[in-house]
């Protein structure tokens, strides 16, 4: 244990996503060395990434406006919405240059081991974007994992009384991967050859 | 197929070892607690991706160290592939294959192919289900690597269904009015598919190894049969369709009526992870009625079977026999040296060199204080 200050900053580092007791402390003591010019500048883009960026009130994704970019573009077809887990997962999808839809960021999946259930992802959002009939198709492009299997499926019964359109992103996916690293060319292609989810 | 070479370090108890190997007979001799095991368990975990003794990396570490390396030269056909692993405990392996990395470690799995005789093979016999599943789920692997991504699908699907459920049970006897299981429909289909495949593999493999057993136990026993391999599955007593699509109904149907009850007690109650396989020797089940030296020649048979079933299936697989013959009575330790001595490798560890056969001469090593020496 450090002192105050220094432990504190400990705690809150190793509290941050991939970040071990190990690397908490080598980003502190690297803080505490560095230039406080340089520290301000990580401090000020960090409250302002909390002051600015929210999140659009359609989609989910990262916003600095009430609606995100590509809800606010007219040349989106509304028809086809893409459910994602995670905003990231979107800046992927854009990269394949294959969708011209719209999106839908659930902000995770479902995993009774990590206490996530449908109730914590941004679900009943998207049966109320769903309400309106306008959305014809519905692709699931949660990640290749069971966890993203699993709420795929949960996503398709939901959705199969509406009669929509729902498909589910062709495999050619590392399976137990993520979606934000597969290469484009993969993901592209995954796009194209989407297939009908039977539930 | 065979080993070449191995090479360790900061596996167990060696910093650094090297070890020629040639084809046929190898014995590595030395006092109790010297590293024998420790050589044959690396090759074992290059095949398996596991250790025959414990079940998590730690252990396979030596002590300050932080993480362990195995390579073996693996010859096959005449052709020699390296394969190499990191150990890394509590975070990812990784592999490499012929000096490039491999996405992932179980892409060097079926590069070598072992069968490992033990003194923990009696609780094949003696012990719990849990014993039997894990032998039949290593075959599985080693005939065929995918089926370990079938079995790591299978097991997360239960365990993320045993959180809901426990989260369930727990919300239930706090009073509330229960967690909500709207997703527990999802979670048996997943369970029913995945359990399917793995229920309908491991049918499969018991129907394959029943007469390979009954011959072995034959062999190094000399009567005393017959024996009868019977799967037993957790979804009830009839015997299973050997279709995997049936397989699955009939598991959705057994999930189905255990709801209640599984809503109770917060856990999965069916599937392959609850199944066993009963081991009949004659009329009586092995466990609990066969004699000690019965229980030795029953266990000895599913492994002499394993190696004939992965030999009928191409690449003959490299023989361990870690401290076996001390097990054994003298008629037993003989006709287990016959059946093993014509493999293309054979390797074997013994505290003293009275405990290896003299049908198994061959190469050997003096195995003391972390140093392995060839001596004949
Ligand atoms: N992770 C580890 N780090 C350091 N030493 C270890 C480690 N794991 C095991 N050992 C040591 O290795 C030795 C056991 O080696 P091994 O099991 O190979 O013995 P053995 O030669 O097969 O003996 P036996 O004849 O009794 O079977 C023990 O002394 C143990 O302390
Ligand atoms: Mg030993
Ligand atoms: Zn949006």
């Amino acid at each position: 244990m450090y002192e105050g200050a220094v432990q504190d900053l400990i705690d809150e580092l190793g509290r941050l996503p991939g970040v071990g007791p190990k690397s908490a402390q080598r980003i502190a003591f690297h803080l505490l060395a560095a230039d406080p010019a340089d520290v301000r500048r990580l401090v000020n883009a960090l409250v302002e990434v909390k002051d600015k960026v929210r999140f659009c009130t359609v989609c989910g994704n990262v916003a600095e406006a009430d609606q995100c970019r590509i809800c606010l573009d007219p040349r989106r077809d509304p028809s086809v919405i893409c459910v994602v887990e995670e905003s990231k997962d979107v800046v992927a999808v854009e990269k394949t240059r294959e969708f011209r839809g719209r999106y839908h960021v659930l902000g995770g999946a479902i995993s009774p081991i990590e206490g996530v259930g449908p109730d914590d992802l941004r679900i009943r959002e998207l049966m109320t974007r769903l309400a309106d009939g306008e959305v014809t198709e519905l692709i699931l492009a949660t990640d290749p994992n069971l966890e993203g299997e699993a709420t795929a499926t949960y996503l398709a019964r939901l959705c199969k009384p509406m009669g929509l359109k729902v498909t589910r992103l062709a495999s050619g996916l590392p399976v137990g991967g993520d979606l934000e690293y597969a290469d484009e060319v993969t993901l592209g292609r995954a796009f194209e050859g989407r297939r009908l989810l039977d539930v | 197929m065979h080993v070449a070479h191995l090479s360790l370090a900061d596996f167990r108890s060696y910093a650094s070892v090297e070890v020629p190997l040639d084809p046929g007979v190898t014995a590595f001799v030395g006092p109790n607690g010297q590293g024998k095991t420790n050589l044959v368990e690396a090759v074992g975990y290059l095949a398996t991706l596991g250790s025959h003794r414990v079940a998590n990396d730690a252990p396979l570490v030596r002590l300050g160290a932080e993480r362990a390396y195995v390579r073996g030269s693996i010859v096959r056909e005449g052709r020699t592939t390296l394969a190499e692993l990191e150990i890394n405990p509590g975070k990812a392996n990784r592999a490499r294959i012929n000096r490039s990395p491999v996405p992932r470690p179980r892409d060097i799995l079926g590069l070598l192919r072992t069968v490992l005789f033990a003194p923990e093979d009696l609780a094949l016999v003696k012990g719990d289900p849990g014993e039997r599943r894990r032998f039949l789920d290593e075959l599985l692997t080693a005939r065929a690597p995918r089926m370990l991504g079938v079995r790591q699908d299978y097991e997360r699907v239960l365990k993320q269904r045993n959180a809901l459920l426990r989260s369930a049970a727990m919300a239930r006897r706090a009073g509330g009015r229960g967690a909500s299981l709207s997703t527990l429909d999802v979670w048996d289909s997943h369970l029913a598919v995945a359990g399917a495949e793995l229920t309908a593999a491991r049918l499969e493999l018991t129907g394959a190894l029943q007469p390979l057993v009954d011959k072995a136990y034959d062999e190094v026993s000399s009567g005393g049969g017959p024996t009868v391999l019977e799967y037993r599955a957790s979804i009830g007593d009839e015997p299973l369709p050997a279709d995997r699509r049936l397989i699955h109904d009939a598991l959705m149907a057994a999930i189905e009526r255990q709801r209640p009850s599984e809503i109770e007690r917060g856990v999965t109650l069916v599937g392959p992870h609850r199944d066993d396989v009963l081991l009949k020797l004659g009329a009586l089940p092995a466990k609990g009625y066969a004699s000690h030296g019965e229980s030795w020649s029953y266990a000895l048979a599913l492994r002499l079977a394993s190696y004939e079933l992965l030999r009928a299936d191409g690449g003959e697989p490299v023989l361990v026999l870690d401290d076996v013959f001390a097990e054994l009575d003298a008629r037993r330790r003989e006709r287990l040296a016959e059946l093993v001595a014509p493999g293309e490798q054979v390797l074997v560890t013994a505290a003293v060199a009275e405990d290896v056969p003299a049908v198994l001469a061959g190469a050997r090593y003096a195995v003391s204080a972390g140093e392995v020496r060839r001596t004949v």
